[in-house]
């Protein structure tokens, strides 16, 4: 047993803050927002500029001049704002932004990401992926621990080419919850049904 | 002086040449200079580098300049949902230049502004970072990256005023006012050119300054993703 999309979602839904002005990457990052605490407000920005981004609308009421990072289209809220995109990277670059949540291809122990290239394959571009990661408070990678043959994406240095260096604060997978600390990774706990035996075994980076 | 022009063509004329700088705005298909690319293609100029955040699709947006290779380089962020582009990238035809998303932005703007260069810690420690100056600043390290300037920018607003006053529409606004401010021209398509002095001079996006062609048309604004929730 392990940790589904959505299980994996709510845990990291659990790193918010109330008050906190939050960017959330494509894929599983998204469906953060479906799982914010009772209680607590934050406001989710996208960076082609918005904060305040609201639900996708209801069939009908699409907007072509109101889409989100991931090119759907969304909706505003009473509170949200718009900017453009030099901006948009002003706050982020200046560390407004609290939290990105971002899924990711290989974190490595040292908190390297990369999750924007893969050599000798399509390579469509690091979009907003590279300022995010240096300039937001705080990086948390939400991604499955082990790619499809198997093989861990929790390393001891990444292989593919960077998205940013020393970067990731934490990472959740299907198995478990990982602090990037001094010298390695540290335990934060392990999913339903898995063991700290299991997590270890799956994963390749050290953990001290 | 007069800004209004009475079509794309016209508010282009004398304005391009091979092998010149265009700065485009737009994030995807939201907000793209639209007309302006379908009266680039008809003019047929060849050999012109964009500065765009995305290459469009393979027959909306730049895609367009692509299907009649009149582009010959890209600097962009992110550039995947275009077959005809990664068709002309892998077989050499185009160049590709990957900048990240906000570095793109702030090199439009700071050119914009003035300022040649700029230190950003975006890309410390990857590709991106190979080969440009690194510099300390309070014990952590920073890239230097150009501002641009562009011979052109084309720029999709909501509504101008005859003066060339913009207001931009929801996340249209994207990277528009940068591309606009980069631009040595800067021609400037919108929905609607309203009478000067019915747009509130404290909720102007962009002022005047930096828009010298307008012209007013009707605009596709296709959707990429369309997303919805149930009812």
């Amino acid at each position: 047993m392990a940790w589904d999309r959505n299980q994996m979602a709510a845990r990291a839904a659990l790193e918010l803050q109330d008050g906190w002005y939050v960017n959330l990457g494509i894929g599983i990052p998204t469906l953060v927002s479906n799982y914010i605490p009772e209680g607590i407000e934050v406001t989710l920005q996208s960076e082609n500029g918005m904060l305040g981004m609201g639900p996708f609308p209801i069939e009908g009421e699409e907007d072509a001049d109101l889409i989100n990072a991931g090119k759907q289209t969304i909706t505003e809220l009473p509170q949200t704002a718009y900017f453009d995109s030099a901006q948009s990277f002003g706050m982020i670059r200046g560390g407004k932004i609290a939290m990105a949540i971002l899924g990711a291809m290989e974190v490595a122990e040292n908190g390297d990401l990369a999750n924007w290239m893969i050599p000798g394959k399509l390579v469509k571009g690091m979009g907003g992926a590279m300022d995010l990661v240096a300039g937001v408070g705080r990086v948390v990678v939400v991604m499955d621990h082990t790619n499809k043959h198997g093989d861990s994406k929790v390393l001891s240095e990444c292989t593919l080419p960077l998205t940013g260096k020393a970067v990731v604060d934490r990472i959740i997978t299907n198995l478990g919850v990982l602090d990037v600390v001094e010298g390695g990774l540290a335990i934060v706990e392990c999913a339903d049904g898995v063991t700290e035996a299991e997590l270890r075994a799956a994963t390749q980076a050290k953990i001290v | 002086m007069k800004k209004v022009y009475g079509s794309a063509a016209e508010a282009l004329e004398g304005l391009l040449h091979d092998g010149m700088f265009i700065a485009s705005g737009g994030f995807g298909l939201c907000g793209i200079p639209e007309l302006l690319l379908d009266a680039i293609k008809d003019a047929g100029t060849k050999d012109l580098t964009f500065a765009s955040n995305n290459a469009g699709v393979d027959d909306f947006g730049i895609g367009i300049l692509l299907q009649t290779k009149q582009v010959k380089k890209m600097i962009s962020s992110y550039v995947g949902e275009n077959a005809e582009f990664m068709r002309q990238y892998l077989s050499g035809e185009l160049e590709l230049e990957f900048n990240p998303q906000g570095t793109l932005a702030e090199r439009m703007r700071a050119g914009g502004c003035g300022i040649p260069g700029f230190y950003t810690k975006t890309g410390v420690g990857t590709v991106i970072a190979e080969g440009k100056e690194h510099k300390d600043f309070n014990g952590e390290t920073y890239i230097m990256e150009e501002g641009i300037v562009a011979d052109l920018a084309i720029v999709k607003a909501w509504k101008a005023d005859a003066t060339g006053n913009l207001v931009f529409r929801k996340t249209a606004r994207n990277f528009n006012p940068p591309a606009a401010m980069c631009g040595k021209m800067c021609v400037v398509e919108v929905e609607e050119i309203v009478p000067t002095g019915s747009l509130d001079p404290d909720s102007i996006h962009l002022p005047g300054i930096y828009v010298h062609r307008i012209i007013q048309g009707d605009h596709e604004k296709r959707i990429e993703q369309r997303t919805t929730r149930a009812a």
